[in-house]
């Protein structure tokens, strides 16, 4: 039991922390608002092309910019950890019988939990501009958790980043590299019917369109619930993966005191 | 009763040796000081000791506990304050104490009552609820101390605990430090390159050099060790070699030579007695004096005798 309760104390601190960062919680809760806003407009017409499985851009969108959003997220969770370790925060808790696992697994839970919150905030919002969830309640659940699964797995390839660089400039290199290229290998902004061939293959194997196409699904209608648990299920064994290579990225970062 | 035992560490960085044998044991309820100049090791001894790092030979257990076989064991029995603070500076000094207490495992009543024991103790409870961040050096020094000792741990590591601090808050940090070895019962194993620190700190010390212990005793009993007082003469014009064959005829033979050999250091049993047979034998060689100090023994003069080497000189790593 040692590694959910120490998980959990280590989550208290970095969130605590957050909290004391107005312009953080403000950024965190206005920048997917922008994102749904300044896209749902810029594109609004796009739907006339077909292919979009609904006539509202929105409701096509909004449940991609909520996968979009947390899958960003994600890429830059490994900053806090290379801050703990430059403070050598991480060191103080090794000479203590804190749980290993849980100085790494409570960067990942706490930044699935943020980007969890800000699902809540991107679906008020798309309620507000007239999108509706076709599958009701659990829709919103599905939508919810496929972005915190999307965002647990990124976040473990960004704190195991971090234990591997623990440099910030190569941390931010690495989010923007990686950031906009796999957005735009996925049915975000586009329906699939839009994008070209080589484009439609390689986000077969893109994980943040597998979560957009999970949460898009329980979106419209015609939901395929074969397709949404497969999906999911690509993402959850991702998950376990990613937070195995952080948890190694660790063990070597340990090794090498 | 030794709460620490270290026996023939070894540990390599790469090409340096940072550990090269180092032997030395620690009694429960002592200040031990681990004494060298900076890269002698001192830092790599006490990670090995927190099972922070492994070393490659060698064995170590605290408090009864193989710090590698045995490594939870032995950090529930630590206070570890390491020489760069580990302080979460976005948190409050009664929420880094709280957080540390409980992964240590306390809870509940206990915890917050040890919390306000210590804020108090260290003299930050007034900035206890403030966050780190805004603390002064001293402050931020005395709540990492608080922090290794929230456990209540029979063993505490102070590594260079005032480097960084201004002599005023040096002085004071020392009182604190006696003031805690007195009230809680407590080994502790200090780190510094003030050879004044450990002699104000100490009960005993082992000086550190290359990975090595060169000796182990009690400050009074390794300045003892040397005889009399250290005469220090710095020629004006070289002419070492005479100087040397004067000095022995004036019965205060050249113990070292430092620098490029202009600076002679003579042991004498009393320096005020032999200081002006020393210079009248200088002036009868017609040797040209600089300047004359006579010094009680330090343990500047314990490290020199042991080591052969400056300590100053060695720890701007000349």
């Amino acid at each position: 039991m040692i590694v959910p309760r120490h998980t959990w104390f280590m989550i208290v601190r970095q969130a605590r922390n957050l909290l004391r960062e107005p312009i953080w919680i403000a950024l965190l809760l206005i920048q997917p608002m922008v994102w749904l806003i300044l896209y749902g407009q810029l594109f609004k017409n796009v739907t006339r092309l077909g292919g979009f499985g609904t006539t509202s851009y929105i409701t096509f969108l909004a449940p991609a910019i909520v996968i979009m959003n947390s899958f960003f997220g994600a890429t830059w969770s490994g900053l806090a950890m290379v801050g703990d370790l430059d403070r050598k925060v991480i060191e103080r808790f090794l000479a203590t019988p804190a749980s290993r696992l849980s100085l790494v697994l409570s960067h990942i839970v706490r930044s699935a939990l943020t980007a969890g919150i800000q699902s809540v905030v991107i679906l008020l919002v798309a309620l507000a501009l007239g999108v509706r969830v076709h599958t009701g309640a659990v829709g919103w659940l599905v939508v919810i958790a496929v972005a915190m699964l999307v965002n647990s797995a990124f976040a473990g390839i960004s704190q195991g980043l971090a234990l591997l660089t623990r440099r910030e400039a190569s941390m931010i290199t690495l989010a923007n590299f990686i950031g906009l290229p796999l957005l735009f290998l996925s049915s975000t902004l586009l329906a699939e019917r839009q994008m070209p061939h080589w484009m439609r293959v390689t986000a077969k194997f893109n994980p943040v369109n597998w979560g957009v196409d999970a949460a898009r699904d329980v979106v419209l209608p015609g939901t395929d619930w074969r397709s949404v648990g497969v999906h999911v299920g690509y993402l959850a064994a991702l998950c376990i993966v990613s937070a195995g290579f952080a948890h190694s990225t660790f063990r070597a970062y340990r090794r090498s005191l | 009763m030794e709460t620490i035992v270290v026996e023939g560490l070894r540990k390599r960085y790469g090409d340096v040796q940072a550990l090269d044998g180092v032997s030395f044991a620690v009694r429960a309820g002592e200040i031990f000081a681990l004494l060298g100049p900076n890269g002698a090791g001192k830092s790599t001894t006490v990670r090995v000791l927190a099972t922070l790092s492994r070393a490659d030979e060698g064995r170590a257990s605290v408090a009864g506990h193989d710090v590698a076989r045995e490594a939870d064991a032995v950090r529930r029995a630590i206070g570890y304050v390491p020489q760069e603070s580990g302080v979460d500076r976005f948190g409050t000094g009664r929420e880094n104490l709280m957080l540390q207490g409980r992964v240590q495992g306390m809870r509940g009543r206990d915890l917050r009552a040890r919390v306000d024991e210590l804020l108090e103790l260290v003299g930050i409870a007034d900035a206890a609820d403030r966050v780190v961040n805004g603390y002064s050096g001293g402050m931020k020094r005395r709540l990492d101390i608080a922090l290794g000792l929230v456990h209540r741990p029979p063993v505490l590591f102070l590594d260079e605990p005032t480097t960084g601090l201004d002599p005023e808050a040096r002085v004071a940090l020392w009182k604190e430090v006696g003031r805690l070895a007195a009230r809680e019962t407590l080994s502790i194993l200090l780190t510094t390159h003030y050879l004044d620190e450990a002699d104000e700190l100490a009960d005993r010390l082992a000086i550190l050099s290359a990975g090595r212990v060169v000796v182990e005793g009690t400050p009074v009993g390794l300045k003892s060790e040397l005889r009399g007082d250290a005469v220090t003469i710095e020629l004006a014009n070289g002419r070492a070699d005479d100087a040397r064959r004067a000095l022995i005829g004036a019965d205060a033979p050249v113990e070292t030579a430092l620098g490029d050999g202009r600076t002679l250091i003579s042991r004498v049993d009393d320096g005020g007695q032999a200081l002006p047979r020393i210079l009248a034998a200088l002036g009868d060689a017609g040797i040209a004096v600089e300047w004359v100090a006579v010094s009680r023994p330090s343990l500047d003069d314990v490290y020199l005798h042991y080591t052969g080497r400056d300590f100053a000189a060695d720890d701007r790593g000349e």
